[in-house]
């Protein structure tokens, strides 16, 4: 994967925040923890309104003409030099790398590169732009980290293990298979059901054999298959945002 | 609602064909990557340079195919050109008439598959054995290989025993060392009667005219052993340029097949019996089979050609571990059989259009390749293509995009859609009629709708 994306802040620390169409519809929590995250950082939020989606719904389902259109739109929206961050590892490796494969053999190819060129994953942006190693607060739990798969060949698992494994009181159990897909896939979980879900189904059994009291992860969209694969069998399990766990650290140590 | 078929297969795979397809592919992934990683500093940067050295091959094949003719000419090979797959069958049929050849033995080859040559030979008379025992037990089976390296993955041994009694093999016995041993005794004859021997190649150099055959039972040196004549049938892409690249491929081909640093057997053809040689084929015969190569190779994937069939991608892949290897229709399985069967489809694209939608998009395939093909991008290239090209296979199941990239473009429109989804929270959703909802629910639950809350705490914060 190509990582010559990932424009620094400026000293000012302003950023825009790509919030993310499943936060925006499933997960507020998610979405607001990561602002008071950045916040505490020092840094300076710009959520640009008419944001949506980034396009890689349609994308991933073949309809790349729909796909580029909501990307144009993104593009539009996240306009000018800051860096865009999102809480999700999905979306930015969407933004970052499916975009510019969709705009191959485009005009305004050279546009998408600008989005691309400054767009970061949560953790990859705290630990690897600002320099944030060490985690402040306390969050006494067992947690099991799920590295999701579109943070494949990038600096975003690392950096989430090395926030995660910083916290006080925080132990990070290693799961069995961990390079193996939860089976979400976007589309692919509505269209493969069968596939999807035994897929889902092993990953559930790696995740309760080392009995975690929460699984942690950098994308809600592998938690919200994993979540409601588990809520359907009755034996639900508590799932976080990366961001929601630093927050809440934070809010632990009395320092938010 | 149309259905994908692979995942429709999935639902039907029995238990311990999953289970037996699980646990090979598992281990032999997790051996895989220890010893590549325990053996090399840096075993991503040898995939890197694999990877561009293959690439360079296979754009620059108008060079090194005339080269690498030459060569064998001048080794004393017979070197033929097939275009399809019906001129390669052709041509392996007629080597065998100009000798009055009957009987051949086979060793593995995954393009001798792709062409259906042991069903070709057969129609006409002529008696094409398989010699690798995985390929043998398939071949009387009348089955098809699953894997690319481990053509009986989906089998275990208690049905490979009643196979054999079948066949007159021997009374029942599940033994896995009296399997082979029958199998070896049963074989010895065949490779005496034998009139032509037939390998395939894993690599080609085009410096030396040299093919390398790797196995570990040995039977391609039995196949060529007492025979007179050996046919290596290749594809084009399988030259590499200079003999000592084999053994930067090597090393990676063993290890990410079957964890092995070397294959058992690993030998170099260059041509036929010398003079000066006491034994081995009198006559060789290359035949390069295109067979739509050149079509992939005009395409945007034709990265897809730089695959050495080591299986990696097979064993990682967790689509591959649940669907198991004839959920792909294909005699290439797997992640690189989702990309390289619909293109070496051709005009019968459409007919294999859904494969590329067999993915999670999970990149795992691209992590293992020993020649680091963007196997993700790939697919989604074949999804764009599928789509263009109204390939009703492809889309079965996948929610049409075009009324969400029209809200999705509009933030009006959107914010709409962020308070008209509450309705979930208020409808059982097995009510709600889409299909790809209907699909989510039967065996997940949705998580409560928040449409616009996110949006309205940051509104507020901002209030003095």
């Amino acid at each position: 994967m190509d990582l010559s994306h990932r424009k620094l802040p400026g000293t000012d620390k302003r950023v825009q925040l790509m919030a993310t169409c499943l936060c925006d519809a499933f997960y507020a929590d998610a979405a607001r923890a990561t602002v008071e995250v950045l916040e505490y950082i020092g840094c300076r939020l710009e959520f640009p309104e008419g944001q949506t989606c980034c396009g890689q719904p349609a994308f991933n389902g073949g309809d790349w003409a729909a796909s580029r259109k909501v990307v144009r739109h993104t593009v539009r929206t996240f306009a000018g030099e800051l860096p865009v961050i999102i809480p999700s590892a999905s979306c930015a490796a969407m933004v970052f790398h499916g975009a510019l494969l969709a705009f191959e053999k485009e005009p305004d190819l050279p546009e998408v590169r600008q989005l691309a060129n400054r767009t970061w994953e949560l953790a990859d942006f705290i630990v690897n732009a600002l320099g944030v190693r060490t985690w402040p607060g306390r969050y006494d739990a067992k947690v099991a980290f799920h590295r999701s798969c579109h943070s494949r060949g990038t600096e975003t698992g690392p950096a989430a293990l090395t926030l995660l494994s910083s916290i006080a009181g925080t132990t990070v159990v290693p799961v069995g298979e961990a390079e193996q897909c939860c089976g979400f896939g976007g589309t692919f979980s509505v269209a493969f059901p069968n596939v999807s879900t035994s897929m889902g189904a092993l990953k559930l059994e790696h995740v309760r054999a080392v009995q975690p009291d929460l699984l942690v992860s950098i994308d809600m969209s592998c938690m919200m298959h994993l979540g409601g694969l588990a809520a359907k069998e009755g034996k639900p399990i508590r799932t976080q945002h990366l961001a929601q766990v630093l927050r809440d650290s934070l809010k632990n140590g009395g320092l938010l | 609602m149309a259905k994908q078929l692979l995942d429709q297969f999935t639902a039907h795979v029995p238990a311990d064909t999953r289970a037996a397809v699980y646990l090979g592919t598992k281990t032999t992934h997790e051996k895989r990557t220890k010893m590549l990683f325990d053996q090399f500093a840096d075993p991503n940067r040898l995939r890197q340079l694999a990877g561009e050295i293959k690439q360079h091959v296979v754009e620059n094949l108008d060079t090194y195919l005339p080269q690498v003719e030459a060569k064998l000419k001048a080794n004393g090979a017979q070197v033929h050109w097939a275009a399809t797959a019906e001129e390669a069958c052709a041509a392996v049929l007629k080597i065998m008439q100009d000798r009055g050849a009957t009987k051949m033995v086979k060793a593995k080859t995954m393009v001798s598959e792709e062409i259906e040559l042991a069903h070709y030979l057969e129609k006409r008379g002529i008696e094409a054995l398989e010699t690798d025992l995985g390929e043998f037990i398939v071949q009387i089976d009348k089955d098809h290989p699953s894997h690319l390296v481990r053509p009986i993955i989906h089998k275990n041994r208690r049905e490979i025993a009643q196979s054999f009694e079948r066949e007159g093999l021997g009374a029942y016995n599940d033994d896995p060392e009296t399997i082979t041993r029958r199998a070896r005794q049963f074989l010895r004859h065949k490779y005496l009667a034998a009139d032509v021997g037939l390998t395939g190649a894993n690599f080609v150099s085009a410096e030396s005219g040299r093919l390398v055959v790797v196995t570990n039972e040995g039977n391609s040196r039995f196949s060529l052993a007492a025979t007179k004549c050996h046919i290596a049938l290749v594809g084009i892409e399988k030259l590499v340029p200079r003999d000592r690249d084999l053994g930067l491929f090597l090393n990676l081909l063993a290890r990410s097949a079957t964890a092995q640093q070397l294959t058992v057997y690993t030998e170099f053809f260059s041509g036929p019996k010398l003079p000066s040689q006491p034994d081995g084929p009198e006559e060789m015969h290359v035949i390069f089979v295109d067979n739509n190569r050149t079509e992939v190779l005009a395409s945007d994937c034709r990265e897809i050609l730089r695959c050495i069939r080591c299986g990696a991608c097979l064993n990682v892949c967790p689509v591959y571990r649940q669907a198991s290897g004839h959920a792909y229709r294909s005699v290439y399985p797997g992640p690189v059989g989702a990309v390289l069967s619909p293109l070496l489809a051709g005009a019968h694209f459409a007919d294999k259009a859904d494969l590329p939608k067999a993915s999670s998009l999970c990149g795992a395939c691209n992590e293992v390749c020993p020649v680091n093909i963007p196997i993700p991008d790939l697919l989604l290239r074949l999804r764009d293509k599928g789509k263009r090209e109204y390939a009703p296979l492809a889309s079965a199941g996948t929610p049409p995009m075009g009324g969400w990239s029209v809200i999705a473009t509009s933030p009006a429109a959107w914010k709409t859609a962020l308070f008209g989804g509450k309705i979930m929270d208020y409808l059982p959703t097995k009510f709600i009629p889409v299909p790809a909802l209907q699909a989510w629910q039967a065996k997940r639950t949705l998580p409560k709708w928040r449409g616009g809350e996110f949006r309205k705490w940051m509104k507020n914060r901002r209030k003095p």
